[in-house]
């Protein structure tokens, strides 16, 4: 008991329970998946702070565009796959799903392959950029592998179309745990349940049982349940009320795009996928902008702030630390801000201010 | 200076002319009037928006009320009130639904009474999830109705303090299919299947609807909102309905999009859209956030509309349980649900005295109750309404 107080004082935060406390001058290899579009630059720039920054983390650039396997399917590239099991963290840019046959959607294939089962997305309203939501601070965590996006769907008669909605005890058990265990983890005071139960009893019921059984094990943080409408109400007039919240796939999808919305869209909101086995994906959310690739215009905060997360999972949260605040100055000076939040700087001009802010 | 800001208020507040303000009917659309060609544009108007089949007693209107849970009780009783200050030619058939009526004589009752007075106003229902086998009341309301459409039309209104202004955003949801049916099992223990159902009759009968609303009422632009990514089929059925439908109004501007970004934008620039139109589920998330940014669930009423029945009740379905009996609920929305009820009644006249005098209470005297960031009770908000109305009635 004693000893794990003094671990807490002196650890930096984490999110997983596996993983060995690190010595900083361990030097930790790192997947990253550049992406599509502004991809590239974005990585670049992420990778131009983190060695000013003089982080200790090794890059193993990777490409996960689909090739044909030899039983014709097409599947990641198996080096991409050895890379992320030998690392077991990755960052990941935007990647474009290719429309049309064949391809599975690339997310949702490393969402499989690597069996990422929490999504996790801090919101957090950011100083420089004003928005008409001040003071938000809360965290979603959505289950990423099961409920409404199953892709089970079937034509029963024509004109009659049924989706399948899939809740299973063992997914939902590992997601609510996974929540209380982060809330622990990170100082959060309680955490939410968002459901349906009154329309969809028994699914939603069962995810509601299992995040009550998760509550019991973790009585320091105080658990409570609410309807997915009323947080949606709520979270519009004052999104202060909420700290942690835990929900399926679908509402969780929507939820999250509506706190990013809060704090001010995509470009600016960190992502990151947990998986068993202490592996981790983290990624930019937002798409690849094809309109202004290649043209140093892009804004890399959001895969900024994504690695930042990634840095405090793997235990090196104080250089995490250190990089945010550079990236949150740099976007409180109108000078260094990107086009997309109403500056007039360039990506690589902001990008070297995030430098220069961090020595 | 006063009769200025209220004659601003009148401008703003009849934007278009009376007509344009009803609930749109549906006996019409359904019967494959819209259907044809525009051949006979002389329609008698009034006949296009009254839309009531029930009989008239008397020159009276009878209207069942079920006052569900929490303040849905203290609430009626004030539209009662209102509606008799008003001259209303409404008789209320009270009906008892609610967490001590929860029998299924009980919801038979109710269903019956609606069917036969074909129009109700009502609070909600609370539903005991944890009870084994219980359904929502609500909704089992609902779907034996046959209440297609939900309709919540929300708008800013001046004087009441939101982040965001000039919201105007009519929300047309799907009421009776898509992932309320109800229909679940567990398959093997610790794995339950809840499924989803669209059906392209039903996609086809509120895309008509949502369209035939958006031309009468003078809108410019339809979004469906969907998650056809993700759910190809159902989703994408719903959408495709959408879009053969959109072809036969050129004269509006369509439009989709999928559900987290229109949450999205909802929240950063809710200013872009008009009439939307989505299936159960999301509607009830878009709702929720529309009611929100224009000030809470105290202001918005919704509407479900059937082909023959209709049911009017606060916008954003809650039973307010713990400021149930409290007298601090903002009656307005169910204030507003009452005056979309004399619209729906062909009673134009009384609903514009009732609405006008909700909006002036507001916006002008300011008497808001707590969830508006004011301290007045609701009996303050009914006292200042009723004061108006009466001002209004003496011009009769």
């Amino acid at each position: 008991m004693a000893s794990r107080i003094l671990k807490s004082l002196f650890a930096t935060v984490k999110i997983s329970k596996t993983g060995t406390q690190l010595y900083s001058q361990d030097v930790r290899t790192v997947t990253l998946i550049p992406g599509d579009g502004i991809g590239p630059e974005i990585s670049a720039a992420v990778q131009k702070i983190f060695s000013s920054a003089k982080v200790p983390v090794e890059w193993e650039a990777v490409d996960v565009t689909p090739v044909k396997a030899p039983d014709g399917r097409m599947v990641i590239p198996q080096k991409a796959i050895d890379s992320v099991n030998k690392n077991k963290i990755g960052l990941k840019g935007p990647l474009a799903t290719p429309v049309g046959k064949g391809h599975q959607s690339l997310n949702l294939a490393l969402r499989k392959t690597f069996n990422l089962y929490a999504n996790v997305r801090p919101c957090r309203s950011i100083e420089g950029y004003k928005t008409p939501y001040d003071d938000v601070d809360l965290v979603t965590i959505r289950e990423n592998t099961e409920g409404e996006y199953s892709g089970i769907e079937h034509v029963i008669v024509d004109g009659v179309v049924q989706s399948i909605k899939l809740i299973t005890e063992v997914a939902s058990r590992r997601v609510a745990e996974f929540a209380f265990r982060y809330a622990v983890a990170n100082n959060r005071k309680s955490v939410t349940a968002v459901h349906k139960a009154n329309i969809m009893r028994m699914s939603d019921g069962l995810f509601l049982q299992c995040c009550r059984e998760a509550a019991e094990k973790f009585p320091e943080v105080q658990f409570d349940e609410m309807y997915l409408d009323t947080v949606c109400l709520h979270m519009v007039q004052d999104p202060k009320k909420y700290d942690v919240l835990v929900m399926p796939n679908l509402y969780g999808d929507i939820l999250s795009d509506l706190c990013a919305g809060l704090i001010g869209g995509l470009g600016v909101t960190p992502s990151g996928n947990i998986g068993e086995n202490g592996a981790a994906i983290f990624e930019s959310v937002h798409g690849t902008a094809p309109d202004i690739a290649g043209q140093d215009k892009a804004n890399p905060t959001a895969l900024l702030l994504s690695a930042c997360m990634m840095l405090k999972h793997m235990g090196l949260g104080t250089y995490g630390s250190k990089i945010e605040k550079a990236a949150f100055e740099a976007i409180k000076n109108k000078e260094t801000r990107t086009a997309d939040l109403g500056g007039k700087a360039t990506c690589s001009q902001f990008t070297d201010a995030v430098c220069r802010y961090v020595d | 200076m006063a009769a200025y800001r209220s004659l601003r208020l009148e401008k703003y507040f009849f934007r278009n002319n009376l007509n344009k303000r009803s609930i749109l009917g549906t006996s019409a659309v359904l019967r494959g009037s819209y259907s044809q060609p525009k051949q006979n544009e002389a329609v008698d108007q009034r006949r296009q928006f009254s839309r009531h089949t029930g009989a008239k007693y008397g020159g009276r209107y009878t209207v069942t009320a079920i006052a569900g849970d929490g303040i849905g009780p203290e609430l009626m009783g004030h539209v009662k009130h209102v509606f008799k200050v008003a001259d209303v030619p409404v008789d209320f058939e009270d009906i008892y639904l609610d967490s001590a009526h929860d029998a299924d004589t009980d919801l038979a009752h109710a269903v019956l009474a609606v069917k036969r007075n074909r129009v109700a106003l009502k609070g909600n229902v609370e539903t005991k999830h944890l009870k084994p086998g219980f359904v929502s009341h609500n909704l089992l309301l609902r779907v034996s109705l046959d209440l297609f459409a939900n309709v919540i039309h929300c708008r800013s209104i001046p004087g009441v303090s939101t982040r965001h202004g000039d919201v105007d955003i009519v929300v047309i949801r799907e009421n009776t299919e898509g992932e309320y049916k109800s229909l679940e099992h567990e398959n093997v223990p610790g794995v339950v299947e809840s499924l989803k159902v669209i059906t392209r009759e039903s996609s086809k009968r509120i895309a008509r609807y949502a369209f035939e609303y958006a031309r009468q009422q003078g809108r410019k632009k339809v979004t469906a909102v969907h998650k056809a990514n993700i759910m190809k089929l159902s989703d994408g059925m719903f959408l495709d309905t959408c879009r053969q439908m959109a072809a036969e109004y050129p004269e509006l501007k369509f439009e989709d999009m999928i559900v987290d970004n229109t949450c999205m934008q909802l929240v950063s620039r809710p200013q872009q859209f008009d009439v939307m139109v989505m299936p159960n589920l999301y509607g009830n998330i878009v709702s929720n956030i529309g009611c929100s940014l224009v000030g809470g669930p105290g202001l918005t009423a919704g509407s479900n509309i059937g082909s023959d029945f209709a049911i009017f009740e606060m916008g954003t379905r809650n039973t307010g349980k713990s400021i149930a009996g409290e007298n601090i609920a903002n009656p307005s929305a169910m204030l507003m649900a009452g005056v979309e009820l004399c619209r729906y009644l062909g009673l134009a006249r009384h609903a514009d005295v009732i609405e006008k005098s909700i909006w002036r209470t507001i916006s002008e005297d300011k008497v808001h109750t707590p969830d508006l960031g004011g301290t007045a009770t609701t009996s303050d908000v009914v006292h200042s309404i009723t004061q108006k109305v009466q001002n209004e009635m003496r011009k009769w």
